[in-house]
């Protein structure tokens, strides 16, 4: 029998988060330099499996993912099941932060997608001090909702079907299918409500369009990618908020949409890999 | 524009399969051009096309002519190659009972790219 185990070693970890007892997943790969990575809204940490699996990556960077509360393998707090899950921006900064500390990360270098791109958009904002360098994928300031949100979560609608649908075409056309699919496979496993109480950071609470331009990259390298075929972060406005922020550097990833890490990881590494240099270096 | 589409639906016995709880009857327009299609249980029965003087359907999908045109390319360029990038950039308006159309949308999404050249491609 021919098997053979990744090198992504997971583990379940307790901590308390604005007052609440959280049982979170961590996964990572690799040492060297640490690289924390983000996911998308209504997904998990296994979007960034290639990465793990790469040595050109894990050779030099200790890569960690985390499952957010509600997402993947972590649970939701206890008393879930009475509330409506809603992510806000004080509440996703906190998070992170206190991850890191537990983690005992020291300036990783944090790299997010989509919600993970807005927050890292704050993070170098308000905590540029706290890392090495910041990676923003298919960040943008800001997206206006354009279908009803409440369709993601109502009993006459599939949640995992929906969600997937929602989704399925901000894949860009190069994606093999196996992982255009595994992407959507995600988005089909989130749970009830939470791909549209993440996205209430995205279109609401994580507005920072008023203050992109007070981010500092002197105090910490700011780097967007974004992907060509993404119509909800489009490149547009990616190419927006890189002119507004003095120093940051922006790449337009051809062919590729939304989930780069996911959806494309080879095509998505030749353009991360450079950026790595630059950092590392 | 929906030249086909009967056909390409009912012979992928998949996409049939995910709609087999789906029975109804939608208006596509294209500029002036409209047709009314009916769906029973996943499989596509009829593909009329207008003038109609009291189409009946359950929602509609209204989109220009070169709108539709850069849909249905091979490949199309970004912003035109899914329905949600039609809506995002407020070229195509859904109308009518969309809880249907959502509840069924990858299927609806499938189902127009089968009108695609190479259908099969970016859903």
């Amino acid at each position: 029998m021919n098997v053979h185990f990744e090198p992504i070693v997971g583990r379940y970890m307790h901590l308390d988060l604005l007052g609440r007892s959280h049982r979170i997943y961590v996964e990572e790969a690799g040492a060297g330099t640490p690289l924390l990575c983000l996911h998308t809204a209504g997904s998990d940490g296994r979007q960034y499996r290639a990465l793990m699996n790469d040595a050109r990556i894990t050779a030099r960077h200790r890569v960690i993912a985390f499952d957010m509360p509600w997402h993947g393998k972590s649970s939701p707090p206890a008393g879930w099941h009475e509330e409506e899950y809603q992510l806000g921006a004080a509440q996703y900064t906190t998070m992170i932060l206190s991850m890191m500390s537990a983690l005992e990360l020291d300036k990783p270098i944090v790299m997010g997608c989509s919600i993970g791109g807005r927050i890292a958009l704050h993070l170098a904002l308000e905590h540029p001090e706290r890392f090495r360098a910041i990676i923003g994928l298919q960040a943008g300031a800001h997206v206006d909702p354009y279908y009803d949100l409440n369709f993601l979560h109502r009993s006459d609608v599939h949640g995992g079907e929906i969600c997937a649908a929602i989704v399925s075409g901000l894949v860009g056309p190069d994606a093999p299918e196996k992982d255009r699919w595994e992407t959507l496979w995600h988005y089909m496993q989130g749970g009830p409500g939470v791909f549209k109480g993440d996205l209430y950071f995205y279109k609401i609470d994580g507005d920072i369009r008023s203050r992109i331009a007070e981010i500092d990259t002197r105090r910490c390298p700011l780097f967007l990618l974004s992907g060509e075929y993404d119509y909800s972060c489009t490149p547009e406005e990616t190419l927006a908020v890189a002119k507004s922020i003095p120093g940051s550097e922006v790449t337009i990833m051809q062919g590729l949409g939304h989930f780069p890490m996911s959806e494309n990881p080879e095509a998505f590494l030749n353009y991360l890999l450079p950026v790595l240099d630059r950092i590392g270096g | 524009m929906l030249e086909g589409l009967k056909e390409r639906v009912n012979e992928d016995a998949g996409l049939v399969r995910r709609g087999r709880y789906l029975t109804t009857t939608f208006l596509l327009q294209s500029g002036d051009t409209s047709w009314l299609v009916s769906i029973f249980q996943g499989r596509i029965v009829s593909v009329m096309r207008g003038p109609f003087v009291m189409p009946s359907s359950a929602f509609a999908l209204r989109a220009a002519e070169a709108e539709w045109a850069k849909f249905f390319l091979p490949r199309p360029p970004p912003g035109s190659n899914d329905l949600m990038a039609l809506i995002r950039r407020r070229v195509l308006r859904p109308e009518g009972d969309l809880q249907i159309f959502m509840a069924h949308l990858r299927y609806f999404k499938e189902v127009l790219a089968k009108l695609r050249p190479a259908a099969g491609g970016v859903a």
